[in-house]
């Protein structure tokens, strides 16, 4: 099983290849090497999964495998950076996810970005980010985790600001690695605290159930919690940060300035579900050490959840709906995984949580690209610009469908059987947190529509062309990750995954998958009503809850504290201080203490004054003196 | 004749060489063939030495020679590596090859600038091979005394300015040195005999306690004015602002590690009880250099401002781990030591080709210059990207391998010093993505910037190599790593004793 | 009836003072030069004298005075030399005027 290591190896060749060569090659040429490579490693990939799946098993539960590992850095004789490989169900799962998504991106964007300047380069970074992500999931330690989580950062970074002459995409760009890369100081402080008492950066010695390394941090604490509780907290600040939960959340919309198939792959389906990842992989630490965090992350959850879904209510660039979406949706599968009980079927929330990233990542990938055809086809991003369109982009039409039904939780489609799971598990955790949830997959079901009907029907907007439909490159991978959103549903997905590694039979409560279809299908009417055709009810409802509506649409104004805390307090207040401080305080007094010493000079140089005559007369003073001196004593 | 000798002797006939010739091409060969020669020769001795280790010789310092020099001051000429002279050793050779390139087109005066920077690297090379403090020294002035000229002289801005500052406060600091290392020396042999200047022969004996409370401070704040110690540190944003590019590069890139390393070598090594005692002090100055070199880096305009203060930043990061006192935040410290060597020599030489350009350095002036010097531009985010962190680059292992490092310390006060020390990481994103921003992204500011051409062949080289030694680092760090860690062996040995 | 040593004595002392007075007061060169002589010849009868009086048979003391007014006359040769050069140039032989090496 060496051969895994070529998951991450292949991507990276191409990024080294295309990153040197890229400018000598043709466009096409460099889009078909990334691409071709892309498939390579996606089928490497599959016959890893299935391979891991059919043969990891004993007494029923999933084994992990470490296939490839060798040192690469080593601290000390206990902690040693290892990059290897490590196959779990969940990183299995995870390898399907990111190739199949990943390949589509890369088949899309040969017709999306086709005659833009820098093709090579884009690939080279979607490259990059695939060998990076990839490199994320297969992390057999902590750390190896860290190292390629900073690589999708920066991956991202590159991808967002890939229009580098726009500058809201460079703000947009510098927003994103910033605030990640402030929720990765906490994840390294995490590890740092982690590391430091239980003497491992090894997922499979923190998720043995071998619960005597924790013994030590156990009893010490730290400002009243214990330090295991704050190295959790820490390391989940690390997951929230790329994950988008709030407050860390404000990056994710502006980096929809990036191009379209980027937002699909990294923003929607992969790198952002990185937190979810992290939380599932260190989940025995979470539930069994420090529970209390494990809840902290589920109410967080919640709440971002609700947020995001008020908010996306009221945007207007299609982009940013899905964006605020994406971030509900991760909100829950954070709930899941904060609510699930371990093994068995305390583990609903666990296995749900991962089952919906899997769906998820297929419908929300679906909705950006086919977001990206529209937008293609309209050059806007603007609600109001669309309009009308199912007649000109029958496919994209279709297909967009496809995904909100299954993003609204209506069966036969795959979001329906994670949310269910999700819902069920939130209910038998606490039944006001059940019932929340609902309210916002309802919301959810109610805010996918207002785009749908926004974007396909109503009064069609002037355009200078006649939107027409996207070339086969693009709309290829549109029927494909449909008809995977279409089946994905009736996958057996507890028989793959679940918390502890033994089978997990789904099986549907009536009760709560009645209650989420009703909820959606509200939604649906409700979105049908007001945005099918023209309808004054929007407005007014506008007009009720101004102020509501006001904030929704600026998002609650937490950009501006952002930018109030950033620009006013760290730029303006803290780094103008010290620079100022250090110019004229701390250079001033070296540069005092020269001017002393100057005029110092200045003041003893008047008695050299060159004339020998006046020495002589001191010399003879002195000597006088001196005989003076030796004659009375 | 002592394999070691040539790091000195080729500097010494590259200098001479400069006085006797006069045609420009000639004296392009003349660095170029010595530069090389010194390169290869610091890869040799580095397989020679990994060759050594392996084969199970475990001495403190391999290759040494030992030739008495003045015999009343029991003054030798001793010479000797271990890994973290090799690694030294290595990082400067690799510089001053780069610096030769970088300084191509010098003018005016270009015999005199190379004879002045070949002397230069005689003290470089010559301190880091020196086992004897007097010959230590010695050649720590002869690497500082060159600076004023070529700063001076050759400089922009207010370069007179900058350059008599530097070499002020950098004799202050070895001011102070000279009576550290002369209070070594009379307290070397505290049992009576031969007083010794050789550092292996004193790390032997124990000085006495009243003596290192003395002595250790003004040797640590000796190093340490070099090494842009706060509150020592305002030379270094005037300095390197003002100097050459091949100058900033030797200066910030090798010059400042002869503070880090003297610390160790001298400081610690020599009087580990101290050590030990006062580290608390130290820590806390070089805790405040890393958060307050980078937040003074927000503020900067000029590009060689920011660079400058982001390696107070750095620099800071190497002593602060020296101070953790164990043997993997030290490693970490040697690590970072070569990695913001590379890094800010790097950054020095792009800003120098960028400003031979574009004729300012301000980054308000500047934008979009990825699309008219894409090389040079490419270049410069990788440099930027090293310096916040990325893995797979230098700056990542060092880095973390002072964070855990220093997070070992079983010490509270150490631990929240080295969170602290931590947020520099962000803070350092802030900075370089701002500069990167204004400087490369964006629309073009200036319509005369269109007409500026990419970087010609001898730019090119000097920046693929330093590229190529960050990446190299931060791909397969474990055999440098490895070889520091042993080395420090010793001296962990003499503090925990 | 022999002259007692402190006579002289007292005459080359105040020949002593009195070139002392000179050189430090006088602001002319060549007033200057003529103190410095007069201190030399201070010097030189001290020496004839203790040797007359305290050595007498030994001619130590009047070699080192002619070998010391041989010096002098040397040494006012090359002073006035300067003195007429440094007058070519300045128009004047005034000390306060000679600072230029000072700065």
């Amino acid at each position: 099983m060496e051969y895994t290591i070529l998951i991450v190896l292949l991507p990276m060749l191409t990024f080294i290849v295309l990153g040197l060569l890229g400018m000598k090659l043709k466009a096409c040429t460099s889009g078909l090497i990334g691409t071709l490579s892309m498939a390579v490693t996606t089928v490497i990939s599959y016959a890893t999964a299935w391979i891991y799946f059919t043969g990891a098993r004993v007494d029923g539960v999933y084994q992990k495998w470490v296939p490839f590992n060798i040192e690469w850095l080593r601290f000390t004789d206990t902690l040693h950076i290892d990059l290897g490989v490590l196959l779990d169900p969940i990183s299995a799962m995870m390898l399907i996810v990111i190739t199949t998504v990943s390949l589509m991106v890369h088949i899309y964007s040969l017709g999306y970005m086709k005659g833009e300047r820098g093709f090579e380069r884009y690939y080279a970074f979607l490259s990059l980010f695939s060998c990076s992500m990839l490199g994320l999931v297969l992390a057999t330690n902590i750390f190896q985790m860290y190292i390629f989580w900073e690589l999708v950062g920066v991956s991202s970074y590159l991808l967002i600001g890939f229009y580098y002459t726009k500058p809201e995409a460079i703000a947009a760009s510098k927003k994103a690695f910033i605030v990640t890369r402030f929720a990765d100081l906490g994840f390294l402080i995490g590890i740092l605290l982690l590391s430091f008492f239980t003497q491992t950066f090894d997922f499979g010695v923190l998720t043995s159930g071998d619960r005597s390394i924790f013994t030590q941090a156990a009893g010490t604490t730290f400002m009243g919690c214990s330090v295991l509780a704050w190295a959790t907290a820490l390391i989940f600040v690390g997951g929230a940060g790329k994950s988008a939960m709030f407050p860390l959340h404000i990056w994710l919309p502006d980096a929809m300035e990036g191009p379209t198939p980027v937002s699909a792959l990294i923003h929607a389906a992969t790198m952002v579900v990185a937190g979810v990842y992290l939380v599932a992989r260190l989940f025995p630490v979470y539930y069994f050490e420090t529970p209390e965090v494990l809840h902290g992350v589920a109410y967080l959850g919640a709440f971002t959840s609700l947020f995001a879904a008020v908010i996306a209510c009221v945007q207007t660039d299609i982009k940013r709906v899905l964006a605020f979406s994406t971030i509900s949706q991760i909100g829950f599968m954070m709930v899941a995984l904060g609510v699930s009980g371990y093994g068995g079927h305390n583990g609903t929330g666990y296995m749900a949580g991962m089952f919906h990233l899997f769906t998820h990542a297929m419908f929300k990938a679906l909705l950006f690209l086919g977001a990206g055809a529209i937008i293609h086809a309209v050059h806007s991003n603007e609600m109001s610009h669309m309009g009308g369109l199912r007649k000109q982009l029958p496919i994209t039409h279709i297909t967009f469908l496809i995904a909100c039904l299954a993003i609204a939780g209506i069966p036969p489609f795959s979001g329906f059987f994670s949310k269910d799971e999700i819902l069920a598990a939130t209910f038998s955790f606490a039944p006001a947190m059940g019932w929340i949830m609902s309210f916002i997959a309802g919301l959810t079901a109610f805010y996918m529509f207002r785009l749908y009907y926004n974007i396909f029907w109503g009064t069609p907007a002037e355009h200078e062309h006649e939107p027409h439909e996207a070339p086969a490159s693009m709309t290829t991978p549109l029927i494909i990750l449909a008809a995977v959103t279409c089946v994905a549903g009736f996958i057996p997905f507890g028989k793959f995954v679940s918390s502890d590694g033994a089978d997990y039979i789904i099986h549907l409560e009536a009760s709560v998958a009645i209650t989420s279809v009703v909820i959606a299908l509200i939604g649906i009417a409700v979105a049908t009503v007001f945005y099918r055709k023209k309808s004054s009810i929007p407005d007014r409802l506008e007009q009720t809850f101004n102020g509501l509506h006001n904030a929704a649409k600026h998002r609650f104004y937490i950009d501006e504290v952002y930018l109030f805390i950033t620009k006013r307090i760290i730029f303006n207040g803290i780094s103008r201080s010290i620079a100022w401080f250090d110019r004229h305080v701390i250079d001033g007094a070296m540069n005092g203490l020269a001017f002393v010493t100057n005029k110092m000079s200045f003041a003893i140089r008047g008695l050299q004054s060159g004339q020998i005559q006046q020495y002589l007369l001191v010399f003879l003073a002195g000597l006088l003196l001196i005989t003076l001196l030796v004659l009375v004593c | 004749m002592n394999f070691l000798s040539l790091f000195v002797l080729i500097p010494v006939l590259m200098t001479c060489a400069m006085f006797l010739l006069k045609d420009i091409r000639r004296i392009r060969a003349v660095m170029v063939t010595g530069a090389s020669l010194l390169l290869v020769l610091a890869v040799t001795l580095t397989v020679m030495f990994l060759g050594q280790r392996s084969a199970g010789n475990d001495a403190e310092m391999l290759f040494t020679a030992d030739v008495l020099w003045f015999a009343p001051l029991n003054i030798h000429y001793s010479v000797g590596v271990d890994g973290i002279s090799v690694a030294m050793l290595l990082l400067s050779s690799i510089i001053v090859f780069t610096g030769v390139f970088a300084s191509w087109k010098m003018s005016p005066l270009p015999r005199e600038f190379f004879a002045w920077y070949s002397l230069l690297s005689i003290g470089v090379f010559g301190f880091f091979i020196s086992t004897d403090l007097f010959t230590m020294f010695l050649f720590y002035e002869v690497a500082l005394i060159p600076m004023y000229l070529l700063i001076g002289v050759w400089g922009t801005g207010r370069k007179e300015y900058s350059a008599m500052k530097l070499t002020l406060m950098l004799m202050g600091g070895s001011a102070l040195l000279l009576v550290g290392i002369l209070g070594i020396y009379f307290h070397s042999a505290p049992e009576g005999g031969q007083l010794s200047m050789n550092i292996l022969e004193i790390s032997k004996n124990t000085i006495p306690m009243n003596a290192q409370y003395l002595f250790f401070p003004l040797t640590f704040v000796g190093f340490g004015v070099l090494g842009a110690m706060f509150p020592f540190h305002t030379w270094s944003p005037d300095g390197h602002a003002s100097a050459p590019t091949a100058v900033s590069m030797l200066h910030a890139g090798v010059l400042m590690k002869l503070g880090g390393y003297g610390c160790f070598r001298v400081a610690i090594y020599l009087m580990p009880e101290a050590a030990n005692e006062l580290s608390w002090i130290f820590l806390i100055l070089t805790g405040i250099s890393v958060v307050y070199g980078a937040f003074s880096a927000i503020k900067q305009t000029d590009l060689k401002y920011i660079n400058a203060y982001s390696s107070v930043s750095h620099c800071g990061l190497v002593l602060f781990a020296i101070l953790m006192l164990n043997q993997t935040a030290m490693t970490g410290a040697v690590l970072q030591m070569l990695s913001h060597g590379l890094m800010t020599a790097l950054f020095f030489a792009l800003i120098g080709m960028i400003y031979g350009r574009t004729h300012t350095r301000d980054i308000r002036e500047m934008g979009g210059l990825m699309k008219i010097m894409p090389f040079l531009s490419v270049c410069f985010v990788i440099a930027g990207l090293a310096s916040l962190g990325l893995p797979g680059l230098s700056g990542f292992v060092a880095e973390m391998t002072v964070f855990v490092g220093s997070f070992e310390h079983t010490d509270t006060f150490h631990r929240v010093f080295t969170i602290i020390a931590c947020s520099s990481i962000v803070i350092t994103a802030v900075y370089i993505l701002r500069m990167v921003g204004k400087v490369f992204y964006g629309a073009v500011q200036n319509k005369d910037h269109l007409a500026l051409t990419d970087a010609v062949w001898f730019e090119r080289l000097s920046v693929i190599v330093l590229i190529v030694a960050i990446a190299g680092l931060g791909m397969a760090p474990l055999w440098v790593s490895d070889m520091i860690h042993e080395s420090l062996a010793p001296i962990i040995e003499q503090l925990i004793k | 009836m022999e002259i007692q040593m402190q006579y002289y004595l007292l005459v080359s002392t105040v020949m002593f003072f009195a070139g002392v007075y000179g050189f430090v007061t006088r602001r002319n060169l060549i007033a200057i030069l003529l103190s410095i002589e007069l201190i030399l010849n201070a010097v030189n009868i001290n020496f004839a004298v203790f040797n007359r009086y305290l050595f007498p048979g030994q001619m130590e003391g009047l070699f080192f005075s002619i070998f010391s007014i041989a010096i002098a006359a040397a040494e006012t040769a090359v002073a006035i030399a300067i003195i007429v050069n440094i007058y070519r140039n300045l128009k004047n032989i005034e000390v306060k005027n000679l600072d230029e090496l000072k700065d």
